[in-house]
């Protein structure tokens, strides 16, 4: 790689710009390409694609001139609705897990920074939070707060976002409850069906941090093994 | 896909250069059946022989970074196979099986 090639790379990782690195692997020639430049049709394919499903793509690698597309994208994130008790688990476990934290409440008793050192706090009203977090596929949100004041103006916005995960801590009756009130609200029942609830996998979790693993493995499975109809 | 640690790996073949010494990045292109570090990693290597990340979990790593050295001193990108039907496999071969190939090339 050629220095200013890298320096390049870089300086777009470090601005959170996503750009994939195409290397031909007979040559050693690189470009760095962002989403919609190719130079042909079925590059500007491979360019979408390696940038949406986050995956390294190789042109037919038996071919001559074999192209090897590796994407760097930002960081994914995770907002967390609610400073709750569950939230100090989760959002360390996250945390680690490569998400960039932001906990949404505008209880200042409840968003303290003593109570989470280290994680981005955000104190407006939920809905207000979450529009200015700027939600895109990178995202998930999960509520914790069990408030429906608090958990639903979220969730709206979270269903007119692109967010890739959308789950919400409580019982089956306070999420049959929470999505009867989203369809009163205008929201289909494909909307509904983006909302996992209660969230997690059912891996019979316990204690908090147990819970933070249960809603961090089903926030993982929809990230790396999604719908076969994303390809 | 590269998590933090992988940025990491860059940053310092940078840094190594920037210093003056003679740096070969190598990235795995393509991965077969069961290999524990997927495409995309990278694994970063100076002229003293030091290195920072991976491309196999550790099972490849000394002979990555012997070739890595003579690509540097060479300047010229080489694509390398490690696996189970690879003929050095007695050598150095990945014990879960898997097959990786490795593309390393110089930092100009």
């Amino acid at each position: 790689m050629k220095a200013d090639t890298l320096a390049a790379l870089l300086a777009d990782i470090e601005r959170d710009r996503p750009v994939v690195l195409a290397t031909n692997l007979d040559s050693g020639d690189q470009r760095l390409l962002r989403r919609g430049d190719g130079e042909t049709e079925p590059e500007r394919t491979d360019v979408e694609r390696a940038l949406r499903l986050d995956a390294c793509v190789t042109t037919d690698t038996d071919a001559a001139e074999a192209i090897f597309y590796q994407p760097f994208s930002p960081p994914l994130r995770m907002i967390l609705v609610g400073a709750v008790h569950i939230a100090q688990p989760l959002s360390a476990m996250a945390t680690l897990t490569g998400y960039d934290v932001t906990i949404v409440d505008p209880r200042e008793s409840f968003a303290a920074s003593e109570r989470f050192p280290g994680v981005t706090l955000n104190l407006e009203w939920p809905d207000a939070a979450l529009e200015s977090l700027g939600l895109d596929p990178r995202c998930a949100v999960v509520t914790l707060t069990h408030d429906p004041k608090l958990d639903d103006p979220a969730l709206q916005v979270a269903l007119r976002s692109e967010a890739f995960f959308i789950g919400c801590l409580g019982s089956r009756k306070t999420h049959a409850s929470r999505l009867r009130r989203l369809g009163k609200a205008g929201f289909t029942e494909a909307d509904l069906e983006r909302v996992k609830g209660p969230v997690g996998l059912p891996i019979g979790s316990r204690s908090p941090a147990e819970i933070a693993v249960s809603v961090l493995a089903q926030v993982t499975q929809t990230l790396r093994k999604p719908s076969p109809n994303i390809t | 896909m590269p998590d933090q640690s992988e940025m990491e790996v860059l940053f310092a073949a940078r840094d190594w250069k920037a210093a003056g010494h003679g740096v070969a990045l190598a990235t795995v292109v393509k991965t077969w059946g069961s290999s524990p570090r997927p495409a995309g990693s990278h694994l970063a290597v100076r002229d003293d022989g030091a290195f920072l990340g991976s491309v196999s979990g550790g099972c490849v790593e000394g002979a990555v970074v012997g070739e890595a050295l003579e690509v540097m001193k060479a300047g010229v990108s080489k694509v390398l196979e490690f696996g189970v039907t690879n003929e050095r496999a007695w050598e150095v071969g990945l014990a879960c099986g898997g097959t990786i190939r490795v593309f390393v090339e110089p930092l100009l």
